[in-house]
């Protein structure tokens, strides 16, 4: 090519040459020299391009239909250097402006506390969650999600998974939230509401998640209809159970997942899940018969049975746009042991500590549905009803009062979202969980996602 | 007894051994594809539809529950089911279709991906780090993931290499003068400047050699807005479009009231198999998108 346009150009030179001087003749040979080199230096760093187009595609041009004898080469997106093997890093922010009543010591009236209630009102930041994960080698997945708040970072979850053992199995190792249920395993940041439901505080502490530090294996059965095991054992330092320093285990867990499709629109997945823990001095606060504060201490199994069921539809299956999410989760926990009834207070019934049996059976459930009506608003309300049950002390039945109450709570919520990686929530709840208050409660609450693209579960 | 449970076991497990290649499509275009190659030697589940816009699926049980069975993944890849499939992959127990794996295939792997964005950051919407991943709208380059497709078939199910190469053989023939019809076909869209809902037919206009203009989603991945709108409105005037696309499984709002402003047609175009009644297959795909191309230039 570069050739022909020379030949040319001489062409053309030499018909104007002929009543053109010397100088002249030297100023165009020049020129053209000039232009020769020019359109070398391009052509040049065009061929280099198509080289390194051509091996980036890895195989010939594909216009003729040849035999795909020559195997063809995969190209990866160019990712060189030391920072390329760096893991997936993500980062969430969460805070929150509240509004509701001051309630020292909020808890769940006819419930032992697995922790301090949220009291907190105006502005908050939740704990920022910094997330790491990635591949670890072809065998292995590992992944981190590290909770900051003041002066604290907690290892909320650091595990690793398996990736090649096939046959449907999966291996779980580390610290995670347990399989049980359907919200346990979910992070705030993708609750659908700005709190979690009260059951889930009632059965696992403040967390509202049951976290094992342990093994989890599962098996996926090779048929149409998803039907998922699982076994957990571990620790087992979480509440319900406490941490004890033991050889063995402390707790465990047994969960079954089925699940499917209803035509192209709509979509399930039930399970039922139980999960056993041990405590012992798990101290909680009572009230004894004088009205004084007494610590009562737990020491026995506790065993939780779960039920869940989630239902999604999405015209056409397509949930961009549109869809209707309902969730429900049914829970009812069994405890089984001694209690020990203590109080610093010479004036309690308690003041020479009193032991007893102890025998409890209490449930709860929430129903929520969420509506996504236009790519960016959801709307959503959610119900609960929580059960104190029947909680028989023995003889400390006449040393400490003993709530029998039920429960309730209602929340709306509306919330926007820019893109899939932020989202601001309005909720208004009434919240009826303590013994003679009734809290309108009213939250603003963002949630932000930086960094890598996370995939979501079901 | 015990020999009987091994002999169950043993021929459960030759059983399914035997089976056809089960083939896991995360869209319709590739599942399509396979099945142009495989022919009656695989099976084919294809995860979505046309219907459905392929960044935004839930990781369903079902699909976990066919990745754990499937002996070949066919991804479109650069990162467009980032959002889903990885878990797919990882929760299916299914160690065959991991990445890196000879049961995992991404398309996007295979061409010369457009549009890779220089710079990735999300002030520029849900850019993808890898390029445009709609890869499959230049018929070209469905050539070149079906050698390289047809190639990993036979690699993972050695017994049928002739049939897939075959089955790649025959659909390459028709393919190519299928192709040469198109090119004729389209010849007026050349230069023909057009909106496009989402960036999701960049490969198409490159093959035409259409103008992409403008965009009615502000950034990738964020729903079109009203001052998007107005301001691709105000364009028309200096830069006038001749139509404006989308895809089956975008919503017609947006362009219909562009094409209301401005006279222009808005032309639903099927994007992937399934996506029009005419889009049955591959085929059918191009011949439908070239007419209603042709009919909205019209």
């Amino acid at each position: 090519m570069q050739k022909s346009f020379a030949m040319a150009a001489l062409l053309a030179a030499s018909c104007g040459a002929q009543a053109a001087s010397d100088a002249d003749l030297a100023a165009i040979r020049a020129q053209i020299d000039d232009m020769k080199r020019t359109y070398e230096q391009r052509i040049a760093a065009l061929e280099q391009r198509l080289v390194q187009a051509e091996s980036r595609v890895g195989e010939p041009a594909a216009s003729a239909p040849s035999a795909p004898a020559p195997i063809t080469a995969e190209s990866r997106p160019s990712a060189a250097g030391p920072n390329a093997f760096n893991p997936e890093i993500s980062l969430i922010l969460q805070g929150q402006y509240r509004h509701a009543r001051n309630v020292p010591g909020r808890g769940i009236t006819g419930f032992v506390p697995g922790g301090d209630g949220l009291n907190t009102r105006g502005f908050s930041v939740d704990e920022t969650e910094l997330v790491l994960a990635a591949n670890i080698d072809p065998y292995w997945r590992g992944q981190a999600i590290v909770a900051m708040a003041d002066g604290q970072a907690s290892i909320e979850e650091a595990w690793f998974q398996s990736l090649a053992i096939g046959q449907g199995v999966g291996l779980k190792v580390g610290r995670f939230r347990s399989s049980i249920g359907y919200l346990n395993e979910q992070h705030p940041h993708m609750w659908d509401f700005a709190d979690a439901p009260l059951i889930y505080q009632a059965m696992f502490g403040e967390d509202a998640s049951y976290v094992q530090d342990g093994v989890q294996l599962k098996w996926l059965a090779p048929t149409a209809l998803f039907v998922e095991l699982g076994a957990e054992v571990g620790r087992g330092a979480n509440f319900p159970g406490t941490d004890r320093n033991n050889n063995g285990t402390g707790g465990g867990a047994l969960y079954v997942h089925l699940g499917d499709d209803v035509g192209v629109s709509n979509s399930w997945r039930a399970g039922a899940s139980w999960l056993k823990t041990r405590a012992s001095e798990r101290s909680s606060d009572f009230v004894d018969s004088n009205d004084v504060t007494a610590q009562g201490a737990f020491a026995g199994d506790s065993t939780t049975w779960l039920a869940d069921f989630v239902w999604k539809w999405a015209p056409n299956g397509n949930s961009a746009h549109q869809n209707f999410k309902f969730q429900s989760e049914y829970f009812v926990r069994e405890e089984q042991g001694g209690l020990n009834c203590s109080s610093q207070d010479p004036t309690s019934v308690c003041a020479t500590s009193v032991g007893s049996s102890y025998k409890t059976r209490q449930s709860g459930w929430y129903a929520q549905g969420v509506y996504q009506f236009t790519p960016q608003w959801r709307a959503g309300l959610r119900y609960e009803q929580l059960d104190s049950g029947t909680r028989d002390f023995g003889l400390n039945a006449a040393n400490l009062v003993v709530d029998s109450y039920r429960p309730k709570k209602a929340s709306a919520m509306v919330d926007y979202s820019w893109s899939e990686f932020s989202r601001v929530r309005l909720q208004v709840a009434q919240d009826k969980s303590m013994l003679g208050i009734t809290d309108h409660q009213l939250t603003l609450q963002y949630v932000m996602s930086l960094g890598a693209h996370g995939a979501h579960k079901f | 007894m015990k020999h009987f449970i091994f002999a169950c076991f043993f021929g459960l497990t030759v059983g399914t051994a035997q089976a056809d290649l089960r083939i896991f499509a995360t869209v319709p275009e590739w599942g399509a594809l396979a099945q142009e190659i495989g022919g009656g030697k695989v099976k084919v589940y294809t995860a979505t539809t046309a219907f459905q816009d392929p960044h935004r699926i839930d990781a369903r049980p079902s699909l976990l529950a066919q990745a754990r069975q499937a002996n070949l993944v066919v991804a479109a890849g650069a990162d467009l089911e980032i959002g889903w499939l990885p878990l797919v992959l990882r929760d299916s127990g299914n160690s065959g279709i991991q990445t890196g794996q000879p049961g995992y295939f991404a398309a996007a792997n295979f061409v010369n991906r457009l549009e890779v964005p220089a710079t990735l950051d999300r002030a520029h919407g849900d850019v993808h780090a890898a390029g445009n991943p709609h890869t499959h709208l230049d018929p070209r380059n469905v050539l070149k993931v079906g050698m390289a497709l047809t190639a990993r078939m036979a690699e993972l199910d050695a017994a049928n290499a002739a049939a897939y190469q075959a089955g790649y053989q025959a659909f390459a023939g028709k393919w190519q003068a299928a192709l040469a019809r198109w090119q004729t076909e389209a010849a007026p869209l050349k230069g023909a400047p057009v909106l496009v809902h989402h960036a999701s037919f960049a490969y198409l206009l490159n093959w035409l050699g259409m103008k992409e203009v403008g965009t009615l989603e502000p950034k990738p991945g964020i729903e079109p807005t009203s001052g998007q709108l107005t301001s691709l409105l105000a364009r028309q005037q200096s830069a006038p479009a001749k139509m404006v696309l989308r895809a089956a499984y975008q919503q017609p709002g947006p362009s219909q009231w562009i094409a209301g402003k401005t006279g222009m047609p808005a032309v639903l175009l099927p994007y992937t198999v399934g996506g029009t009644a005419e889009a049955k297959d591959l085929f059918g795909l191009f011949d439908d998108t070239v007419q209603r191309l042709l009919k909205g230039l019209r």
